[in-house]
């Protein structure tokens, strides 16, 4: 018997020329009680002086999650869907090692409860066969969650990239950001 | 009269604005709601379709509603928040009556309706009916809105009523009338997608109907060319294919020397123009000298830039221009419609699949509310209220004669004037806040503290309620049934999710109540929304705004109804003027000559830099609602001026100072928010604060000759670095309203 519905076909996509900094995702996460109230996905500025460009920075849920490699409490676990999860609150012990290694700079350590806290890919929705909450509030579509064909149909002209390069370090996301058609790869540095 | 009956710190005190978080534990029963309802947000005019989940008659949450064709779930930061009005501790909860020294104390329905009466009784008796007001809201549905036209018509018998979509596009629905002769924008939304080129006027789309965006941004992954035409580079403007940053008043230029351009280089639609228009030669005739030079030295904008626009507009196959507030609010709003409208004839991208024109609605209902006659000078179905016919038409609707029928009345500032004058003594409120919208709003309480009798029928006690000797506790937009008419046209169903709260009525009940005292009860016998549609279908039917063929039943089956729906089995006009024929006498749409002239005021050496107004994405309107929910507070808690780096050095300003803006209404000090998206020669102040962070104590109420909306957009102001470094913006900011 399936002890989940998450639908292994959707994928999560990330577009920032779409994103219009409503932060109406940072409202629609902190809805979720189980974050007490709290955003697990962020909205900032570039530079406000000069733009107004926004981006929005959510957990990729790495192939091979830093931030759960680093974690001395085995507090942080990826599961055999791809999602990682948030820092189990009976074994986190508020070090903030995956803060400070995560290369994306998603994880945050919550002073209130002394814990990380981040993203784990809506999952009390998509176990449920449901979208996550900010992508499915956003009223751009900057955040998208759905098949790869659809994306591909909805988005002609760019292609989801999955891979990072992080210096000599290459990271694979679950998480795609929306690149000009051709990409295959995102060189931050 | 009506000075405030204590200090305005304990009123905020006692009435807020507070602001609601959801409690930290979480909503009790959200998991396991009572009932879960699909209706729409109490918003903008894209009224996004959500569900409410109830709880032991309390809204505890929302879901998404995924299937609502328009935005299939998607929602901006004001509504997912939407459902925390609901619940709120600030909710007036009981009538209240003013009380000298006390404030507002707690009375009962009986005593607030007969002091009511009594005091337009009194006020009618010794001053005439004229000098009894209504102010109405767009906020409110179509049935209410109905009820506000015949109440103030049948019971009130005055010709004094007016309503804030007059501070909204009333200079859009001018426009469309003389062009069109009907007053809708022309497709659905859904027509952006294929458009080869698209023009936003004046429309922060991104900030103020933010869900509409996703239909911008398809169009643009289908290789749209997106022309943005605005003073700042708002985030729709960001990745737009050309930014044409207008100078603030000067709109009706450019459009001018985009027509002159696109005649100039035959990139007309002669077919269309001789066969489906008139007037085109007046209209080019008043733009004979609109060269790109002078179009340049006008607006500011490079020659280059707007040859470029002329050029994609000219050549496109397909296209799309939309408009909002920032052409609207002028003292020549009307022109500025028609200037657009002009360009859209020209080329004859008009009544086909994927080309489309329009006015984007601000309020909830600004598209139904300006249909059912709650406007000084309009009847139901969109009639006028100085045509005989319309007149004849709608008395008989009404069961009453045509001669006892009021003419058209003042509108809304022109009204705030009478009162000044000592012409009109009495004035009943619904869903406005005149202190907030209303430019020079020093002027504007003035006038309130002339008023005989003020009574305010609200949820929250807003700005201008504290000034009110009565306050009637009426409804929130979930706690009564109803249809709201979408920016597309779109009439959709609003459904009750709770009963008002406490001893609060539902706004229907208290306007059928006045009338039953006023002894009008025999015109007033609805039982219900769907009675008072059902009569709204009927007093429609005919006029250019034809709702007939719409039943509560037939939006519930196809999820909204476009009208016009003349018939029981029509289907709904989603786009218009495809056969051609415009609803105009001829049967042709209208070119209007446009000759550009100044705003009200310009800069000179006293006040030497423009201020211009807007909103900001998490507060809505006169923030009644939105500044008592507490993550839209913490969004944007307090105006800031937008100021240019260069504009910014020439007064020596820093980052966060506070600066001192003067203008000849009024003057107070804000902190700068210096940034590179805004012209150079202009500031920008958001305006849904009130007290001395309102941006209305500076505006001018210099009014469109024709849609007497007020010029909002365009001001002349000094600025004055005052050397103090403002702390950061905490959401205490929202509570400064004195």
């Amino acid at each position: 018997m399936p002890v989940t519905n998450y639908r292994t076909d959707q994928e999560f996509f990330v577009d920032m020329q779409r994103c219009i900094g409503c932060k109406a995702c940072e409202m629609a996460c902190s809805e979720c009680e189980t974050n007490g109230h709290e955003s697990m996905i962020h909205v900032n500025y570039i530079d406000r002086a000069v733009t107004v460009q926004t981006t929005v920075q959510v957990c990729m849920h790495c192939d091979d999650p830093v931030c759960a490699n680093v974690c001395p409490a085995d507090a942080i676990t990826k599961d055999e869907f791809g999602v990682v999860h948030t820092a189990n609150t009976a074994r986190c012990i508020g070090c903030s090692n995956c803060v400070m290694a995560c290369p994306f700079g998603v994880p945050q350590k919550k002073e209130t409860y002394d814990l990380m806290m981040k993203c784990n890919m809506c999952y009390d929705r998509t176990s449920a066969g449901k979208k996550p909450m900010c992508a499915t509030v956003c009223p751009t579509q900057a955040l998208y969650y759905g098949t790869r064909e659809e994306i591909a149909k909805m988005r002609p002209n760019s292609t989801p990239v999955n891979n990072f390069i992080f210096g000599k370090e290459s990271v694979s996301t679950k998480v795609n950001i929306m690149m000009p058609k051709g990409s295959t790869s995102l060189i931050i540095d | 009269m009506a000075h405030l009956p204590v200090s305005p710190e304990k009123l905020i005190e006692q009435f807020g604005p507070h602001l609601n978080y959801p409690p930290r534990e979480g909503f009790a029963g959200r998991d396991e709601p009572d009932k879960v309802v699909k209706t729409h947000c109490c918003f903008c005019g894209m009224q996004c379709g959500i569900k409410l989940l109830v709880k032991n008659d309390k809204v505890v949450g929302f879901d998404p509603w995924e299937e609502f064709p328009f935005n299939e779930g998607r929602l901006c930061p004001k509504g997912v928040q939407r459902y925390m009005q609901n619940n709120h501790p600030d909710r007036i909860l009981q009538p209240l009556q003013r009380k000298e020294g006390v404030g507002f104390t707690p009375v009962s329905w009986d005593e607030a309706m007969e002091k009511t009466v009594a005091e337009i009784k009194r006020i009618q008796e010794k001053y005439g009916n004229d000098a009894f007001s209504v102010l109405s809201g767009v906020s409110l549905t179509n049935e209410k809105s109905y009820l506000m036209g015949k109440f103030a018509r049948v019971a009130l018998k005055t010709a004094n009523l007016d309503y804030n979509g007059r501070l909204c596009m009333v200079s859009a629905g001018a426009g469309n009338k003389k062009a069109f002769g009907l007053d809708r924008t022309s497709n659905t939304y859904a027509d952006l997608e294929k458009a080869e080129v698209i023009i936003v006027a004046g429309a922060n789309i991104s900030e103020t109907f933010p869900t509409l965006t996703h239909w911008v941004w398809r169009a643009r992954d289908h290789g749209a060319k997106l022309i943005v035409v605005d003073p700042r580079v708002i985030p729709l403007a960001r990745t737009a294919d050309l930014h044409l940053p207008v100078k603030p008043g000067t709109d009706s230029a450019l459009y001018g020397a985009i027509l002159k351009y696109l005649a100039d280089h035959d990139m007309l639609d002669h077919d269309f123009i001789d066969n489906h228009t008139t007037d085109f030669d007046k209209a080019l005739a008043a733009v004979k000298d609109y060269t790109l030079e002078w179009a340049e030295e006008i607006t500011g904008i490079e020659k280059a830039k707007i040859e470029l626009a002329a050029q994609w507009w000219g050549k496109a196959k397909t296209s799309f221009l939309l408009h909002a507030r920032g052409i609207e609010h002028h003292s020549k709003g009307v022109d500025n419609v028609l200037g657009c409208i002009n360009i859209v004839l020209a080329t004859g991208r008009i009544g086909k699949p994927y080309c489309g024109y329009g006015t984007i609605t601000g309020q909830g209902n600004g598209q139904g509310g300006r249909e059912h006659g709650h406007k000084c000078d309009q009847l139901p179905g969109n009639r006028d209220i100085t045509n005989p016919e319309h007149r004849k038409y709608i008395a008989g609707v009404w069961g009453i004669d045509e001669k006892d029928m009021p003419g058209k009345g003042y509108t809304a500032y022109e009204l705030i004037e009478a009162i000044h004058r000592g012409e009109v003594k009495g004035l009943l409120s619904i869903c406005f806040n005149p202190l907030v919208s209303l430019p020079n709003n020093n002027y504007v309480r003035e006038a309130l503290e002339k008023l005989e009798f003020y009574v305010s029928i609200d949820f929250f006690m807003n700005e201008t309620a504290r000034h009110a000797d009565i306050i009637l506790a009426g409804s929130l937009q979930e706690e009564e049934e109803g249809t709201v008419t979408t920016a597309e046209g779109r009439v959709v169903r609003i459904r009750k999710a709770v009963n008002p709260p406490g001893h609060a009525r539902s706004d229907t009940s208290i306007i059928l109540e006045l009338a039953k005292r006023l002894g009008a009860e025999d015109k007033f016998t609805y039982q219900n929304s769907e009675e008072l549609f059902n009569e709204l279908r009927v007093a429609s039917k005919g006029g250019t705004a034809d709702y007939y063929g719409i039943t509560y039943q037939k939006i519930e089956d196809t999820m909204g109804v476009f009208w016009p729906c003349p018939t029981l089995n029509h289907p709904g006009t989603p786009r218009l003027w495809e056969d051609k024929k415009f609803a105009t006498p001829d049967g042709k749409a209208h070119f209007n000559p446009v000759t550009y002239r100044d705003p009200g005021e310009i800069t000179d050496e006293e006040y030497p830099v423009i201020l211009t107004t807007g909103r900001v994405v998490s507060q809505y309107l006169s923030g009644t609602q939105t500044r008592r929910i507490g993550k839209l507070v913490d969004l944007y808690p307090e105006p800031k001026l937008e100021i240019h780096p260069e504009l910014a050095l020439k007064y020596g300003i820093k980052q966060n100072e506070l600066v001192q803006v003067t203008t000849r209404r009024g003057t107070d000090e804000f902190p700068a928010n210096i940034v590179e998206t805004i012209r150079t020669d202009t500031v920008f102040l958001p305006y849904h604060w009130p007290g001395k962070k309102s941006a209305n104590q500076f505006t001018p109420a210099t009014l469109d000759p024709v849609s007497k909306i007020p010029e909002f957009k365009v001001c002349a102001c000094n600025l004055k670095a005052t050397g103090v470094i403002s702390p950061p913006s905490t959401a205490s900011g929202a509570y400064a309203s004195i």
